[in-house]
């Protein structure tokens, strides 16, 4: 019913679009909703969690107007690329790789270990296993190259599945990620083997040709950081994380 | 939703199940069940349209034309449906918003490809980058619609093409011994005849589209498989309703909506089988 409105809304809004000019410009964040708690859909459906807080902060420095919208994490890139939206804000950790495509802010988020999680009582012999891990993720890109046998899924959440099933030995992922799905597992999982670093920090990804907006948030990122909002939103959604800038 | 519904973690059994059911996430979950069915009445009438251009096509008398129908059909057949999707519809968006950028725009002097980037003046963007986020849903649920029409248009054209060569001469022959003209023969007695081959072969895309919706994620409109997903992946104590990986009970709901559906489509394609062969000289029409 809902939609029918909208539709027949659509129509007559597309004429007048045509006419008016734009006034403020909106700046559309694009996330993936699927990788608590950096970011997820809560239970209202909206887009939440430790990115949300620091965007729409970032958004409220920058004085920019900010809309939140979801993209599945493999045509994450292609879809800023192609101006769907204007930012990346989906736990993105800089790399060189990116960074040819994309430019990144920057950094919001410390260089996070990944870690492995196995079923409880796992083999600790990471190498010879079977490892899950999200497409196009540096943590993919590790396993790859590390010896162990690659499975790749387009969700973090099938990853974690594909362990419980059997289908992966282990699944390798951002710690923050994996301490919640551990925590709430009930000894069903744990983590097996060594954190491994690899990756640089967590930044907003930008076009490259979107130099102005790329200054904006970088001047905002840094009064956050500053005056250590920043590092209490840190401290709220990761467990107390202690991160000083 | 319910008042009682404030602090989740103390609601046990029906209580916690009525909440649960009820959140702003599963309203989205259920709306996509409209915005599928929507997309699927609204391709229809698209793909018949699309079936018989390209139909027609192949069948005129000027060569381009001709070759302008099989070179459609035989190329969105031949390509992936995923790929399609990515490729084709982004180019069309990106088409879109070049010509509104040179009409709108004529002052810009930057360039509009800048590396990997594509930027035309915030006035050309479709939709606007301040429209609400509803104008862009409808704007990516209307590429779909394209994007569907012309892939299963193709898959059309080939079965109706397939359905008017069907027809038995010896039936149109008589028309033109009556003296109709070639317009008349066609709707009178070609395309009344038509149906009942085609039916068979339409009612199987017609299947085919029922099941191929996902595909509405990659251009950003969130269907019913997405929010089964979504809501069936394991939520940890972040979420005022934690639970395990419930997707199968999700999925599970998904096949009766599937199977229902296709029962329903079963029985009126029956029904349009008997109603096209009355009639004919064939064996559904010997029967009535």
């Amino acid at each position: 019913m809902n939609f029918l409105v909208k539709i027949a809304g659509a129509t007559t809004l597309a004429v007048a679009l045509a006419a008016t000019a734009v006034s403020a410009q909106t700046i559309r964040m694009g996330t993936e909703g699927a990788y608590a708690p950096y970011n997820f859909i809560n239970d209202e459906g909206e887009v939440d969690g430790f990115e949300r807080d620091v965007g729409d902060e970032l958004c409220k420095r920058a004085g920019l107007e900010c809309t939140w919208v979801t993209n599945e994490w493999d045509s994450i890139i292609p879809n800023l690329v192609s101006g769907n939206y204007d930012t990346i804000i989906a736990g993105m950790s800089i790399t060189d790789e990116r960074d040819e495509v994309i430019d990144f802010t920057q950094e919001y988020f410390p260089p996070d270990p990944s870690t492995y999680v196995g079923l409880a009582g796992a083999s600790a012999d990471v190498t010879g296993m079977v490892v899950a891990a999200q497409t196009n993720t540096i943590q993919a890109a590790y396993v790859a190259s590390s010896g162990a046998t690659l499975v790749e899924f387009a969700t973090p959440d099938e990853t974690i599945a594909a362990v419980r099933s059997g289908e992966a030995d282990a699944v390798l992922a951002d710690d923050a990620f994996l301490k919640d799905i551990v925590k709430a597992s009930g000894g069903e999982l744990a983590f097996v083997g060594e954190p491994v670093n690899i990756g640089g920090g967590v930044g907003m990804g930008i076009r490259e040709s979107d130099t102005e907006l790329k200054d904006k948030m970088n001047a905002a990122i840094t009064s956050m950081k500053e005056d250590g909002t920043l590092s209490a939103l840190i401290a709220k959604w990761f467990d107390g994380r202690v991160v000083k800038y | 939703m319910f008042e009682y519904c404030a602090d989740p973690s103390t609601l046990s059994g029906f209580d916690w199940w009525s909440c649960y059911l009820t959140t702003g996430k599963h309203f989205s979950f259920y709306q996509s069940f409209g915005t599928v069915l929507t997309l699927l009445a609204l391709t229809v009438p698209l793909i018949l349209v699309f079936g018989f251009a390209g139909a027609l096509a192949r069948r005129s008398r000027v060569l381009p034309v001709r070759w302008f129908g099989l070179g459609y059909t035989s190329m969105v057949r031949g390509v992936p449906d995923i790929i399609f999707f990515l490729f084709a519809l982004i180019a069309l968006d990106q088409g879109i918003e070049y010509l509104r950028h040179l009409v709108l725009c004529p002052d810009w002097t930057e360039p509009i490809r800048q590396g990997n980037d594509f930027r035309v003046c915030p006035q050309a963007k479709m939709p606007l980058g301040s429209s609400p986020q509803w104008v862009h849903e409808v704007y990516g649920f209307g590429l779909a619609t394209v994007g569907f029409a012309i892939v299963f248009g193709a898959f059309a054209a080939n079965t109706i093409f397939g359905a008017l060569e069907a027809v038995p001469r010896a039936q149109l022959e008589t028309g033109a011994a009556f003296g109709m003209t070639p317009r008349q023969i066609f709707w009178r007695i070609h395309l009344p005849q038509m149906w009942v081959y085609a039916l068979p072969g339409l009612s199987n895309l017609w299947m085919i589209l029922i099941k191929a919706t996902p595909l509405l994620f990659l251009l950003g409109v969130e269907d019913i498989v997405y929010w089964a997903r979504e809501l069936g992946g394991s939520k940890t104590t972040r979420f005022a309703y934690p639970h395990g990986d419930w997707r199968l009970g999700y999925f599970i709901g998904l096949l009766v909506f599937y199977l229902a559906l296709t029962w329903v489509s079963e029985r009126v394609f029956e029904r349009l089988t008997r109603r096209v062969s009355r009639g004919q000289a064939s064996l559904g029409g010997a029967v009535t």
